[in-house]
């Protein structure tokens, strides 16, 4: 099997995160690797740089990573882990302007296909498009 | 857009049987088979006057094929015969789990 870009699910919701992840390999399968991270460390809702960086690295590939968030935190939290990571990994994760739930369906089966980051995330990023 | 000088067009249709038309996991179980072929593929409902995409997700869920209705299917290049066929089975079949 052919290296397949990772998915990064972030909510507030450890719920949410871990509910899209599930839809994502029913609907779609395991040859695209999932991760999740959703609430803070204390377990109430929120977003966490760190476990964004513990899930970019659960779900690396040397095709990159796509990111799917929810509102707001996740978004600015998710761009911060980027920042934090090696600058040669920086450049192979993206943050996708989407819907949290159908993104990550879209950009996995994408990724399913053996597509390149730019085209998973542009799949992703469709329904946002009009 | 699909039509090519040279190459030869395969067309495929089948009556979608799932219950519930063409909902999100059987739109994902269709764009992953087509998306193994070279070919370029299109579908539509019977009679509608937009092709979509075969490869792409969110226009194959947004085409909301009801139960019953016939799908067409079109595929020109080099495995253009294969994946038509392919895709036909898939719908048929009704996407069993493991199939794309």
């Amino acid at each position: 099997m052919t290296d397949t870009v990772g998915i990064v699910i972030v909510s507030h919701s450890s719920d949410i995160a871990k509910g899209t992840a599930d839809m994502v390999r029913q609907m779609v399968g395991s040859e695209v690797k999932v991760a999740f991270c959703g609430g803070n460390p204390d377990g109430g809702l929120g977003t966490s740089v760190p476990l964004i960086i513990d899930a970019i690295n659960a779900a690396w590939s040397p095709k990159g990573v796509a990111v799917l968030v929810d509102l707001g935190g996740a978004e600015t939290n998710s761009e911060m882990a980027v920042e934090m990571l090696e600058p040669a990994r920086r450049d192979l994760v993206v943050v996708c302007n989407a819907p949290i739930v159908e993104g990550a369906v879209m950009a996995a089966t994408e990724a399913a296909g053996g597509s390149s980051l730019a085209q998973v995330k542009a799949v992703a990023e469709e329904l946002s498009a009009d | 857009m699909l039509d090519r000088a040279d190459g030869q067009i395969f067309t495929g249709n089948v009556r979608l049987v799932h219950a519930v038309g063409m909902h999100a996991r059987p739109a994902v179980k269709l764009t992953k088979l087509a998306k193994k072929f070279q070919a370029q593929i299109s579908v539509r409902v019977a009679g509608a006057p937009e092709w979509i995409n075969a490869k792409s997700v969110a226009k194959i869920m947004a085409m909301r094929a009801a139960h019953g209705s016939t799908i067409e299917i079109k595929a020109s290049g080099s495995d253009a015969e294969a994946a038509v066929a392919a895709l036909v089975d898939l719908v048929a079949s009704d996407f069993p789990d493991g199939a794309g």
